[in-house]
This record gives structure tokens, C-alpha cells and sequence, in this order.
């Protein structure tokens, strides 16, 4: 049964949102001389501020106050580094409500994910690479940095993104010029005013906003040394094809198509949840999403009504609710996109499921869906939907199951429900991605390296591991 | 009842013995056939002298030889580490059984001294004894476990990426190959490799080896013939998992990695200027074709 929730919303007041917004470059927010754009909350469509776009021009701007500052920046004792970077992570900590309620205003996820998981991830990541910054000796890739960083992110979770390219950056000694997404700027400029509060030294980070067309002239920017994206596998083939023949370093974390096996053994309760956690997480926006249930067929009738039974107690609606579990899709765009892939499943032959759920009248809302009689062949089991679509599949014996994970261009994670270890570890050894997840699902620590096998991307980052990509090795 | 030679006794002192020549063929999935195409190439001494015809490989037989590398790589890369550095030592036992072979086919395609050719041929023994003891000891330095704040097990460890595309050094027949070769397959990739075009022998002979190494079939796949017609659609081959363009050609390389793109295929770019095979190789090699898997669970009653 559904229970009845008061409204519970999160204050809005405590993020001060102005009307326009510059970029940031040398230290300084400054007007682009590109066309401007709106950014909107997902959730009501209103407009949340203007937003200043680079030109060619402004990017290159840019790339020479990156350029400039990284003179001191890499010459800069990497003790003294690690201490600008401990006092990013404890300003993010100190202004983490306003960094949640901004993120949930212009991504649309609910207030209780960018509250519990994306904001304290962020600081963690802070913290963690602060800590490396005077350590790099010990770790393996050499200590020279490469240079200035182009690095281009998502909006899916755009400060975390940010988090993840800035602070390994940063704390091996390089400069970064970075292109948040066009829909979701805001928690990035938010961050630019943070390096300020933070005095750290001017052009060691920019920021520059716009759409693709800003990103690509980073990406091509010559005097840039390294290039970081996170973002489609389609735009990741066209910057590893950019980067052809020059001596750019590049890391690339791209889309996937994630299986989330369920053995006849697992526990049925824990493996709901990491089914829900694992697509409907985020709104099924990550590129990591076990978006494809594979389920032994001994066992799928009674999961896939336990799963049923649960997705009608999830809560759609206000992203600023605390009660609310799956928010608003974060733009038209995409919203486009899931609907359209969820038709082509219809027309394929997969029987689609969603729970009685109100959706909202404004805004872009999706509901928590679950296709079953999905083949190999269908597009929806092929193709990445970020959205909340789950594709569901059966398998019978365990290699059949790791056969059908692994059929697929993309790899960056998995999921594994048994009680016995021996076919975990059996199944883990055999599943071509980055990431497995047993018994747990959608787990991130800054600790911990993440990245793709095959066209998932390459590099890693967090952990060690993610040191490399900024270290000339 | 003996048998005896009927040739007379002046006769067989005015002959001299007529040399069996080679037939050098390619080495695709633990065999050695022709070119499916036919065709073969001229191969040349320093001097500019005949050597032999090498079998001039075609698209269809790189097309061949990455089925033949997908084929190995799930007994390979499954195969336990110690197995693979056994193998890998088994070559360089075979290796230094035939230095002589080596050392003579090296002076006849650099034209560099006898004594330089053993040492040559000395270096790529010692590499292959190097990079068979990494096999069981490159994930303890490039894995790691994870201290992740909560209760979880948190393991990062190395994997294979699959199946590797080499364009070999034109400069460094033996030493040369042998440098990009086993770093790739030591860690449990298989690959495709495109011989030196101008001194392909050695590659083939070196075939010879690989194939008495108990290194099984496919593992490593050895194409002679040009660089240029042959990298191209090894780099836009969809079940390739990555390509080392050490050998390629400023021009040829960039083509290479655009096309690789298509894919994301792991990419080695060719080097600014002359590498010294001599020098300490370092883990570059191995580590640019190795993915990294992080596998999360539950600490718990």
C-alpha cells in the first residue's frame, strides 16, 4: 500500500540564485562573447538564470590564463597544493545545502540524492586527492604533470563530474579548463565562486559554458596537453578521432549497458533493492545503470513481482521533496530520446510495465518502467536509454548469463546477486566491465578506481589509479 | 644390407650441395599457410642480394588472424599467470637453442656484425626472461585494495583487454619484435602482428620458436607483407581491442588512430624519434593494454 507523505520540501531560500551568470576565466567572471543561454529547472520548466556562452575566442582565453597559471601551479610544492585543495573540500562541506538545493534546481534529482550521496561524494573526492597532492612520489606514475586539462562533463551528476576531473587534476600539478553541461552549468559556477573563496591562485581553474560546440573547441584547443570527457560513446569516438596524431593525453568515460545478474539463490528482498537502486537511481541517468535485469529463470516470476510490488511504492514528483525517490528527467531532449527508445521496445515485442503513478503537469517526467520478454536483439536491450527503463532478460545456467552481459560494445559495470562466493567470484572473474558490483549496486567512492572495458572508455578515475591520467608518464 | 651412394666417386666432389631453402609463410592460429591471396614479395639482404620470397599478407588474412586471436583469448587470459610465464620462458629456451639462425639471419638483413647479431639475438632472449616474470607480478603493482568509507570489500585488479593489433618496428627485426610482442600477450592478451616489411625473416623463424613453446595457437599471429595496406584494416577492425602503432609511419599512424576511434581501441602512438631497444623497456608496454576491474561487495553478517 501506498502511504499518504505531507509535503516535505527542502528551503530553496538557502540558494541564491542570480539572474545571469558569466563564465570563469583567469580568476574572474567574466562575459562570454558567444550566444547566450537559459538553463531551467527540469522539474517546472521555469528558466533559473542566463548563462553567459564562449566563443572560439573566450575558450582560447581560457586555455592561456590555464596555460599561464600553470607555471605557478606545477611549480608550486605539492604540500602547499594539497592545502588549497583540503580548503575546496571543507568549503563544499560548509556550503553543502545550497550545493545540494542548486543541483537538485537545475538537474532535477531528488533533493535526497544530491543531498546524501552526490554532495558528500564531491567533498570526499576533494579530500581525497588533496591527500595525494604531496604523495605522488609513492604512487607509481612519476610526479611531472602534463600540462593544461580540457576536460568536458555531463549533467547527470554535474558537480560530481566536476569533482572527479578537477581535484586529480589539480592535485598532480595541472591546470584545467572545464566545460560543464549546457542544462546543467549552475553548481559548476557556484563552484568557480568557491576557488575564489578558497584564493586559489587565478587560471589554475576556468570555466566555460556552452554547448558541444564549446566542448570541441576545448577538445581541439592546441595548447591543451590532456583531454578528459565523460559524457556519450558516440561523442567519445569523435574526440578520440580529434586527438589523432597529436600528443594530447586522453582519458574517456563513456556510455554502457549494464547486466545485473540474479541467481536463483540470491536474496530475493536485498536483490530488489539493488535492481531499484541500480536503474532507477538518478532517474536511470548513469552510465553505470544496471540497466539490463538478467534473472534465472527458476526465480524470475517470484523477483519480478517482488520488483513490481516495490516500484509501486517509489514516489515521483517535487525534486526539492525529501519524500520524493525519482525526480524530474533533465531536459526535453532526453526525455525525447527515453520516450522514443521505450516506443521502438513496444513495437519490438517487449511488454512494457510502469506503476499507477501521477505524473506531474509540468515539466519532463518518466515513469519508472520494466520491459519483460526482452530478446538480445531488441534495441532496448542493445542500446543505452539513460532513463528509468529497465530491459528484463533469463538466463538458465551461469554461463549463459555471463555470454548475454558480455553482448554488448560496452563495459563499464555489472552487477552479481548470489549467497555463494565461489560463483560470485566465478562470475565477477568472467564479466568484461570496469566495475562489479556483488550483492550491491551503484556503490562510488573516491577510494575506488571507476572506469569502461571496450567502448565504455578508457582510464580510470578515483583511487591510485586516477592519477595517471594527469601524470606525463 | 647397406646402402650406398651410386653417384661416382668424382662426380659427387665436383657438386656442390644444393641448399633447401625456406619456404617463409605466415603464422595465423598456430599454422603456417600462404597468403590466401597468393601473393608474395622479394625480400632483400642490406646489400640489396635476393634473400627469399615472403608471403605477402592480404585483408583476408588479417581478417583470419584476428579470428584466430579471438579464438585464443579466452584459454589464454584464463590460463593462470604462472602457466603464461612458463610459456613465455619456454621461448626464450627455444630462442637461444637457434642463436646461431637468428645471429646469421640479422647479418644478412642489417648487415651488422657477427658479434653485434648475438648480441642482438642475447638481449631478446634476456627481454623474453624479463617479461616472463612479470606475468604473476603486474597486478600486484598495478592492482590495489581499495579502503572505501563504509563496509565493503573492495578489490582493483588487472585484466587483459582482448585481442591487440602490433605494427612491429621496421628497425629491429628480432629485439625489435620481440619488444612489442610479449609485453602484449605476457598479461594474457592475444594478437595480430605486422612484421617488419623490409626484414621480415626473423619474424617468421621467430614463428618457428613460438610455435614449439608450447604457446598455444593464436596467441600470437604473425602477418608479413606492408604495413600500409595491412594496418589500416586491422585499426578499423571491430573485434580488435587495441593496436601498438610502434612501427607505423608518421602518416599511417594518424590514419590508424582515427580509424581505431571507431572502437575506442586502446592506442600505443609511434614514438618521436628512434627508440633504443637496448634500454630498460619499463611496464608501459604491458600496462597500455591492460583494463582495471574493481569488484565491490558487502562486509556483513
Amino acid at each position: 500500500m501506498m502511504f499518504e507523505y505531507a509535503p516535505a520540501p527542502e528551503s530553496r531560500d538557502i540558494v541564491d540564485i542570480r539572474s545571469s551568470y558569466g563564465m570563469f576565466v583567469d580568476g574572474d567572471f567574466v562575459d562570454g562573447t558567444g550566444p547566450s543561454f537559459k538553463t531551467i529547472n527540469p522539474a517546472t520548466e521555469e528558466p533559473l538564470a542566463e548563462i553567459a556562452g564562449a566563443s572560439a575566442e573566450d575558450v582560447d582565453r581560457a586555455v592561456q590564463a590555464a596555460r599561464k597559471a600553470f607555471a605557478v601551479w606545477s611549480a608550486m610544492p605539492g604540500a602547499e597544493r594539497a592545502k588549497y585543495l583540503f580548503r575546496i573540500a571543507r568549503i563544499i562541506q560548509e556550503r553543502a545545502r545550497e550545493l545540494a538545493v542548486l543541483e537538485s534546481l537545475d538537474n532535477g534529482k531528488p533533493i535526497r540524492e544530491s543531498r546524501d550521496v552526490d554532495l558528500p561524494l564531491v567533498a570526499a573526492h576533494f579530500f581525497y586527492y588533496a591527500g595525494w597532492a604531496d604523495k605522488l612520489e609513492y604512487a607509481g606514475y612519476g610526479t611531472r604533470p602534463i600540462g593544461v586539462a580540457g576536460q568536458v562533463i555531463p549533467w547527470n551528476f554535474p558537480l560530481l563530474m566536476l569533482a572527479w576531473k578537477v581535484a586529480p587534476a589539480l592535485a598532480c600539478g595541472n591546470t584545467v579548463v572545464l566545460k560543464p553541461a549546457e542544462t546543467t552549468p549552475l553548481t559548476a559556477l557556484l563552484f568557480a565562486e568557491i576557488c575564489r573563496q578558497a584564493d586559489l591562485p587565478p587560471g589554475v581553474v576556468n570555466i566555460v559554458t556552452g554547448a558541444g560546440d564549446v566542448g570541441a573547441a576545448v577538445v581541439a584547443h592546441p595548447d591543451v596537453n590532456k583531454v578528459a570527457f565523460t559524457g556519450s560513446t558516440e561523442v567519445g569516438r569523435l574526440i578520440a578521432r580529434n586527438v589523432a596524431g597529436t600528443a594530447k593525453k586522453l582519458t574517456l568515460e563513456l556510455g554502457g549497458k549494464a547486466a545485473n545478474i540474479v541467481y536463483a539463490d540470491a536474496a530475493i528482498d536485498q536483490a530488489v533493492e539493488g535492481i531499484v537502486n541500480g536503474i532507477f537511481f538518478n532517474q536511470g541517468h548513469v552510465c553505470c545503470a544496471g540497466s539490463r535485469l538478467l534473472v534465472q529463470e527458476s526465480v524470475a516470476g517470484e523477483l519480478l513481482e517482488s520488483l513490481k510490488r516495490r516500484l509501486g511504492t517509489l514516489r515521483l514528483g517535487d525534486p526539492l521533496d525529501k519524500n520524493t525517490d525519482i525526480g524530474a528527467i533533465n531536459s526535453a531532449a532526453q526525455l525525447a530520446k527515453i520516450r522514443e527508445l521505450s516506443e521502438i521496445g513496444d513495437q519490438e515485442g517487449a511488454e512494457r510495465w510502469s506503476p499507477p503513478c501521477a505524473i506531474p503537469e509540468r515539466g519532463y517526467w518518466f515513469p519508472p518502467t520494466v520491459f519483460t520478454g526482452v530478446a538480445q536483439s531488441h534495441r532496448i536491450a542493445r542500446e543505452e536509454i539513460f532513463g528509468p527503463v529497465l530491459s528484463v532478460l533469463t538466463f538458465r545456467t551461469p554461463e549463459e548469463a555471463v555470454q548475454k552481459a558480455n553482448n554488448t560494445p560496452y563495459g563499464l559495470s555489472a552487477g552479481v546477486w548470489t549467497e555463494k562466493a565461489s560463483l560470485m567470484l566465478w562470475t565477477a572473474d568472467r564479466l568484461r566491465a570496469g566495475v562489479v558490483w556483488s550483492n550491491t549496486f551503484n556503490r562510488f567512492d573516491p577510494a575506488s578506481p571507476f572506469g569502461g572495458y571496450k567502448e565504455s572508455g578508457y582510464g580510470r578515475e578515483g583511487g591510485r589509479h586516477g592519477l595517471e591520467a594527469y601524470l606525463a608518464t | 644390407m647397406v646402402w650406398r651412394p651410386t653417384l661416382p666417386r668424382d662426380a659427387r666432389e665436383s657438386v656442390e650441395r644444393l641448399a633447401v631453402r625456406k619456404t617463409y609463410k605466415l603464422f595465423i592460429g598456430g599454422a603456417f599457410p600462404r597468403s590466401e591471396s597468393g601473393r608474395s614479395y622479394a625480400v632483400t639482404s642490406s646489400k640489396g642480394e635476393f634473400l627469399a620470397n615472403a608471403s605477402k599478407a592480404s585483408r583476408k588474412d588479417a581478417r583470419d588472424a584476428v579470428v584466430a586471436a579471438r579464438k585464443a583469448f579466452g584459454g589464454w587470459s584464463g590460463a593462470t599467470a604462472y602457466n603464461r610465464g612458463q610459456v613465455i620462458y619456454r621461448i626464450a629456451e627455444m630462442l637461444e637453442g637457434r642463436r646461431a639462425q637468428f645471429a646469421a639471419e640479422l647479418v644478412a638483413a642489417d648487415g651488422v656484425s657477427a658479434k653485434k647479431a648475438g648480441e642482438l639475438v642475447d638481449a631478446a632472449v634476456d627481454r623474453l626472461v624479463w617479461y616472463a616474470g612479470w606475468s604473476d607480478k603486474i597486478s600486484a603493482i598495478r592492482g590495489s585494495a581499495n579502503p572505501v568509507a563504509g563496509p565493503y570489500f573492495n578489490l582493483s585488479s588487472t585484466e587483459p583487454t582482448g585481442v591487440v593489433a602490433v605494427v612491429a618496428p621496421p628497425m629491429g627485426p628480432l629485439l625489435g619484435l620481440v619488444s612489442v610482442v610479449v609485453p602484449v600477450i605476457v598479461t594474457g592478451n592475444t594478437c595480430v602482428v605486422v612484421a617488419s616489411g623490409r626484414a621480415p625473416l626473423p619474424s617468421v623463424t621467430l614463428a618457428e620458436v613460438l610455435a614449439t613453446s608450447d604457446l598455444p595457437g593464436g596467441v600470437v599471429n604473425i602477418l608479413t607483407g606492408d604495413a600500409a595496406e595491412l594496418a589500416p584494416w586491422l585499426a578499423g577492425h571491430m573485434d580488435v581491442n587495441g593496436i601498438d602503432l610502434t612501427g607505423a609511419a608518421p602518416e599511417l599512424a594518424v590514419a590508424c588512430e582515427q580509424l581505431a576511434a571507431e572502437n575506442l581501441k586502446r592506442v600505443i602512438r609511434p614514438p618521436d624519434g628512434e627508440i633504443d631497444w637496448l634500454a630498460d623497456p619499463g611496464t608501459g608496454r604491458m600496462t597500455a593494454f591492460l583494463e582495471t576491474k574493481t569488484v565491490w561487495h558487502p562486509i556483513g553478517v
